[in-house]
């Protein structure tokens, strides 16, 4: 209620604990989303940055603290609440999940048919208006399996863009990306989220290209924000974890090796 | 486009569900579509009825000409009464028609058998067979045979 | 000792939560379907479901009705009462098989099915994009099926049937030579609508209800892994198989009951 007066920032996260079986993936995680910025976090992998994702979409419920997502705290709302929340949002998936029993075509219209009763002729100028804008509108009569990794995530960003949603989220937009493909998301991303005043919300650990196009940069570590800042705030951060991080050093305060006995006592049976 | 066709095989799949149904209730069950908007009922009564099931069918001259509809039993005389549903068109059947329960076979189903009498008056719907002639139980028989041979 | 119960304690707590999470499921997904612009994903699992089993069940009922036929007629003819041939397949078939090889063979074609593509939906997170798109994957995906499923096979029980008289009549009448009229005339009169058809068709409700169900469940339910997605489809089948022929014994003793 109170958060309906100031919503500068999209996204609002107080002191969320979350918890995966026995272990802590968040631990008192705070932070915030600017709107019409692009906002990334930055981590090492198995730090819950999907899971983040999933806690910010309501598919996950964190265990205290509050996610408030254009004012609502995502938790607290109900099952049809939730769904007409995400309605403004989009979520990229890391594997572009895309409906394998639909075209191109069908798999952008796919949340305008559902969501709205417009016309087939109108459905038609929107779905090749966004497949231009990733630059696939010829690709329309392709099923996903004739795509390759690249063009289905094009084609997945077009599908979450296809109901002009206020925020965006990435799960890992580069990764498994020839350089050419990643030269292209890298510069969609920051087009799209200019061109239509989104936020858009980026999960990745490609700090040179994450860094290359975000306007304020949250690190992950040990299920809290360690740093957080614009680019070159990070740069100038002599924070022994976010130097590591940032320079992609094997070792150090975030260990190399999953925890575990000394190496010779393991190799010499001295345990069990 | 393949929707019409989704569509049309599907309507083919409960069109040919709706003709097995009809299938098994016709001509396995015996639903009479036409209903007994015609039929004469008349009862009979029966000393004994022995493993006469309702919907038993009725024949005479070995032809099915209709069905047990209701088998109960007379308080007062210990007999049973059975109430037949009889083919419309034999309206013709003389008040001094006789019915017997048969048995089908050795192991088959009793029915009801009428046997056409000589009266010149007929029956009509409502009214009773007198002339009757009830079940034959084996047991009976075998009891019957038993102290038969014994007093000779 | 201790270790053992609390072991027992945390497989029975989870057995609880996954019929739990079956009943949700069940309850949210047909808390929805009367709208009709949903008819047409109804249509298409119908025609995915039933109209694709059609065929496994004809060629299935065909050979059954034969069979049975053989065998009846090898033991009555003996006593002269081959004509009771017509009557034995009948009652037979609509009472017990049709309705459970109806169940176990729409278990293994189309339940499992259902379950490998739901859970590989779930494996490549489409349900879960759905879900962001706001779009709910009970209402989409599962509502659906469960509808289809529930309405498939009666229908498809009920085609088994009279394919397996009517080939149980072939082989009776056409090549073995029984008398015709008799053959027909026993079910004529044994067979009663309700007592017969009507409470096999009871059955076969009842087991449609349990195999999609299970079927839709595995599914959803699966591990996001390739391992995880065969060990449901086999669970769809085995607990499917297992829960008909249970189911049954004990629907034959309520609806036949006087035992």
């Amino acid at each position: 209620m109170e958060a309906g007066v100031i919503i500068s920032d999209l996204i609002e996260i107080k002191d969320m604990v979350f918890y995966r079986g026995e272990r802590v993936i968040f631990n008192g995680l705070c932070m915030s989303v600017a709107e019409n910025a692009v906002t990334s976090i930055i981590g090492p992998s198995g730090t819950g940055k999907t899971t983040l994702l999933r806690l910010i979409g309501g598919q996950l419920v964190p265990a205290s603290g509050t996610v408030r997502v254009m004012g609502e705290n995502v938790s607290k709302l109900s099952r049809a609440g939730l769904f007409e929340l995400r309605k403004k949002m989009g979520l990229l998936f890391q594997s572009s999940a895309l409906f394998t029993d639909l075209t191109v075509y069908e798999n952008v219209a796919f949340s305008l048919r559902v969501h709205t009763d417009l016309s087939d002729s109108l459905i038609h100028n929107l779905v090749l208006m966004k497949l231009n804008s990733v630059g696939l509108r010829g690709a329309r009569d392709l099923m996903p399996s004739q795509l390759s990794g690249g063009m289905a995530r094009r084609i997945a960003l077009a599908r979450a863009i296809a109901m002009d949603p206020a925020l965006i989220m990435y799960d890992e937009p580069f990764t498994g990306q020839d350089p050419i493909a990643m030269g292209v998301v890298v510069s969609l991303i920051r087009a799209l989220n200019d061109a239509l005043s989104m936020t858009s919300l980026l999960v990745s650990h490609d700090i040179y290209e994450t860094m290359s196009i975000s306007d304020k940069i949250y690190i992950l570590s040990d299920g809290v924000a360690i740093a957080s800042g614009s680019p070159e705030e990070l740069q100038a951060n002599q924070t022994e974890k976010v130097v590591q991080f940032l320079n992609g050093l094997p070792d150090g305060p975030v260990p190399f090796h999953y925890p575990a006995d000394e190496f010779v006592n393991d190799i010499l049976g001295a345990t069990h | 486009m393949s929707i019409r066709t989704t569509e049309i095989i599907v309507g083919a799949f409960v069109l040919a569900c709706g003709l097995a149904l009809a299938f098994l209730a016709v001509r396995v069950s015996g639903v009479d579509l036409e209903g007994n908007r015609d039929a004469i009922m008349l009862s009979a009564r029966f000393d004994e009825v022995g493993g006469l099931s309702s919907r038993a069918k009725v024949s005479m001259a070995g032809v099915t000409i209709g069905r047990v509809i209701d088998i109960d039993i007379d308080t007062e005389f210990g007999e049973a009464i059975v109430t037949m549903a009889i083919d419309g068109r034999l309206s013709k059947l003389s008040l001094d028609t006789g019915a017997r329960i048969l048995t089908e076979g050795v192991l088959g189903g009793k029915y009801v058998g009428l046997i056409p009498g000589a009266d010149e008056e007929y029956l009509v719907s409502g009214d009773v067979i007198v002339d009757t002639q009830g079940a034959i139980l084996l047991e009976n028989l075998i009891g019957e045979f038993v102290t038969g041979a014994g007093s000779k | 000792m201790i270790r053992l119960l609390r072991i027992l304690g945390q497989i029975a707590l989870g057995r609880f939560a996954q019929i739990g999470r079956a009943s949700i499921m069940w309850g949210s997904a047909l808390n929805s379907l009367p709208k009709t612009s949903d008819a047409r994903l109804f249509i298409d699992q119908i025609y995915v479901i039933g109209v694709k089993s059609l065929i496994l069940i004809v060629m299935s009922a065909f050979s059954i009705g034969a069979v049975l036929a053989l065998q009846f007629y090898t033991q009555l003819v003996r006593f002269g009462a081959e004509e009771a041939v017509g009557v034995g397949v009948a009652m037979v078939l609509l009472r017990e098989l049709g309705p459970v090889v109806t169940a176990l063979l729409f278990a293994g074609r189309a339940g499992s099915a259902i379950t490998a593509e739901i859970g590989l939906m779930n494996a490549t997170d489409q349900l879960s994009s759905m879900e962001m798109m706001g779009v709910d994957p009970l209402k989409r995906i599962v509502a659906p099926r469960l509808w289809a499923g529930f309405f498939c096979l009666p229908m498809l029980a009920i085609i088994f049937s009279a394919v397996g008289i009517w080939s149980s009549g072939l082989v009776g009448v056409d090549w073995l030579g029984i008398e015709s009229v008799g053959f027909w005339a026993g079910m004529l009169d044994t067979v009663e609508l309700w007592e017969d058809i009507g409470k096999g068709i009871v059955k076969t409700l009842v087991f449609a209800l349990i195999v999609t169900w299970i079927a839709v469940f595995q599914g959803y339910d699966s591990e996001p892994t390739s391992e995880g997605i065969s060990s449901a489809t086999t669970r769809t089948v085995i607990f499917s198989s297992v829960a008909v022929l249970t189911l049954d014994f004990f629907l034959t003793l309520v609806m036949y009951g006087d035992f």
